[in-house]
């Protein structure tokens, strides 16, 4: 099994213009895997899947990843330049100021494709592709086309995380309803507020309850005497 | 695209893509009849759809709708902890829990680099292989009582099934959520007393089989109901990813403990029964020599079983917090491929808990396997998959 170094290699010598990166993974599974650039994915996987020495016939599983915008607290420094009157004459003279800064990453959907050989009996490669960002823009090439088995699975993911996979033959809902709107997997997705409150008599039967005893506590008392 | 139709839209207009069957024509005046099979329906295995249009009692489209029991497995797994999940596997595949177990836990040992002490694996072939026997069993047992044999192939089938989840229950405490293996081992031991019975449940085994080989293999009804139904191609078996017995019975040797040899499975001896037409019996005749070789596994397993700890000395219980990362694992389960794809940031919760459920999977090629079928083979089908809704849904 070559490894993905190997495999970058080879993909870029057989795809014109593939964008490929390494996405190392800090585990000790050492399960590494590959980004592609979404343009060119669907000739990617075209290749992987027909060249003789990978043959990765099998996808195996396709997952869907919510990846929200991050707020990254960060200290800069900062070079001033300051006009300072010393003995009285003016002089501008460098300072640097720590300075706390707070940038926006902007999130994005990914999916993530593993890929296995039942012909060669190797595997997994790892396959990763992002959205621009969460809101807007999130179509994904459809690999179905190339392997029938993300055929449910990116319905899935279009499904409970909103991915639109462009390509594919049969996109709705998988497991959800159709009139539903929103993306249960996405991280901000919230449940929403839309019970019927339908009160229950349990404060009725505990007034006559109280009314019941008050009344037999009185019958009581009124017999005693 | 946002404002889809299932009902009969959907079937009506039928997209087509690559790899994909062509369409039949219905004859005659082209009228057909749709029909909701589900979600209520005895052959269905729960709460499942199937919208199906009919020409006479021939089938021109198939869609399935799921969802019935959908709960959101994943996300409920991304807000607990790694072992809060584990009891919730068991909710999976309901018939074989063991599995999900094992599954979930290779997934987590992956991640975590944690080792798993020999007595613990054998433990766990030994479990695995007495739930992939049930399985099968009560897999064929439903088959055939979808047939119209009602009653004697699944009560025989259940018999000893029976035997089976009593040894569950001894062991773990329960008979079917027995939420049993534990990152870098298991929970509870082996008495010598359980091994024992265990040698012999299984030492009955082979009788059972040969019983039930006699009672259906040559059955002309079963023969005739099955042979040439629902026939799977091997290119496409394996382009749509089905795995497990179904594709095997079309002639693909790709046994995931074979090929991963996971555990400790490639110290066994057993052969991998392989299918030449991929049809409904092929799929029944898989799984009932699947059981031959579970036994052969069993027999050599509680042979050799050693002594020692089931658990790694360093497997943390509490405060468990793998370093960030990600790793895939997957077993050879009962009903094919199952996988847990964890995505770590360095919490307590898996950021990303992905299950790759091959009853789903396997659910790809249903269509391409019922068009131009009869209305009734659909249900024989449909059995012959082995699905179970909570994971298809989960």
């Amino acid at each position: 099994m070559k490894t993905v170094e190997e495999i970058k290699a080879a993909i870029e010598a057989a795809v014109p213009g593939a964008r490929v990166g390494i996405v190392q993974n800090p585990s000790v599974s050492g399960q590494h895997s590959l980004r592609l650039a979404p343009e060119c994915a669907v000739a990617v996987a075209q290749f992987l899947r027909d060249d003789a020495e990978l043959a990765l016939d099998y996808l195996s599983n396709v997952t869907g990843i919510d990846w929200p915008d991050k707020e990254i607290t960060e200290k800069v420094k900062v070079a001033h330049r300051v006009i300072e009157t010393v003995d009285g004459v003016e002089k501008t003279v460098d300072e640097t100021i720590e300075e706390t800064r707070k940038r926006l990453e902007p999130g994005c959907l990914e999916a993530v494709y593993h890929l296995y050989s039942v012909a060669k009996e190797h595997g997994p490669v790892i396959l990763r592709m992002r959205t621009i960002d969460r809101a807007d823009e999130v179509e994904l090439p459809s690999l179905t086309p190339i392997w029938r088995s993300a055929e449910f699975q990116e319905r899935e993911i279009f499904d409970l995380y909103g991915i639109v996979f462009t390509g594919h033959p049969d996109l709705r809902r998988l497991l959800m309803w159709d009139g539903f709107k929103d993306h249960p997997m996405r991280r901000d997705y919230r449940e929403p507020d839309d019970f019927d409150y339908e009160p229950t008599a349990h404060d009725e039967v505990l007034r006559r309850v109280k009314e019941h005893q008050m009344a037999s506590v009185q019958q009581e008392a009124g017999a005693g005497q | 695209m946002s404002e889809s139709q299932i009902h009969a839209s959907a079937i009506a207009e039928r997209p087509e893509g690559w790899n994909r069957p062509a369409l039949i024509q219905p004859s005659g005046d082209g009228e057909l009849l749709e029909v909701a099979m589900g979600p209520h329906h005895p052959s269905t295995h729960g709460v499942f759809r199937m919208d199906v249009a009919l020409d006479g009692e021939r089938v021109i489209r198939l869609k399935p709708v799921f969802g019935y029991l959908h709960r959101n497995h994943e996300k409920i797994a991304e807000g607990v902890s790694y072992l809060a999940s584990m009891p919730y596997t068991d909710r999976l595949d309901y018939i074989c829990p063991i599995t999900n177990n094992w599954a979930y836990a290779l997934a987590v040992e992956k991640l975590t680099g944690q080792e798993v002490p020999e007595r613990a694996e054998y433990l766990r072939v030994i479990l695995g292989e007495l739930t992939r026997f049930q399985n099968h069993a009560s897999s064929i047992g439903f088959l055939i009582q979808e047939m119209g044999a009602s009653g004697t192939p699944l009560m025989y089938a259940f018999r000893e099934r029976e035997k089976i989840l009593d040894l569950f229950e001894k062991l773990t405490g329960a008979r079917m959520m027995v939420n049993y293996m534990r990152f870098g081992g298991c929970r509870v031991d082996a008495s010598p007393a359980w091994l024992d019975a265990t040698r012999k449940v299984v030492a009955g085994l082979p009788e059972f089989v040969d019983e039930f080989d006699n009672l259906l293999s040559s059955n002309e009804i079963l023969m005739a109901r099955t042979q040439g139904v629902g026939v799977l191609k091997a290119d496409l078996a394996v382009n749509a990813g089905v795995t497990g017995p179904m594709l095997r019975a079309s002639g693909i040797n790709y046994d995931i403990r074979k090929v991963d040899g996971y555990g400790i499975y490639n110290r066994f001896n057993f052969r991998v029964p392989l299918g030449d037409h991929g049809d409904v019996y092929d799929r029944f005749m898989i799984r009932l020599l699947e059981m031959r070789e579970s036994i052969t596994i069993l027999e050599q397993a509680l042979k050799d079983i050693p002594g020692g700890p089931i658990m790694d000395p360093k497997a943390k219980l509490r405060g468990f917090r793998p370093k960030p990362g990600e790793a895939y694992g997957r077993i050879e389960a009962p009903k094919g491929e199952l996988g847990f794809y964890l995505i770590s940031d360095g919490g307590p919760n898996p950021y990303r808990y992905r299950i790759r459920p091959p009853s789903l999977i396997n659910l790809t090629v249903l269509e391409d396997m019922c068009l131009g079928h009869d209305v009734a083979d659909v249900v024989l089908i449909f059995g012959s998959v082995d699905i179970v809704l909570g994971e298809v849904d989960r």
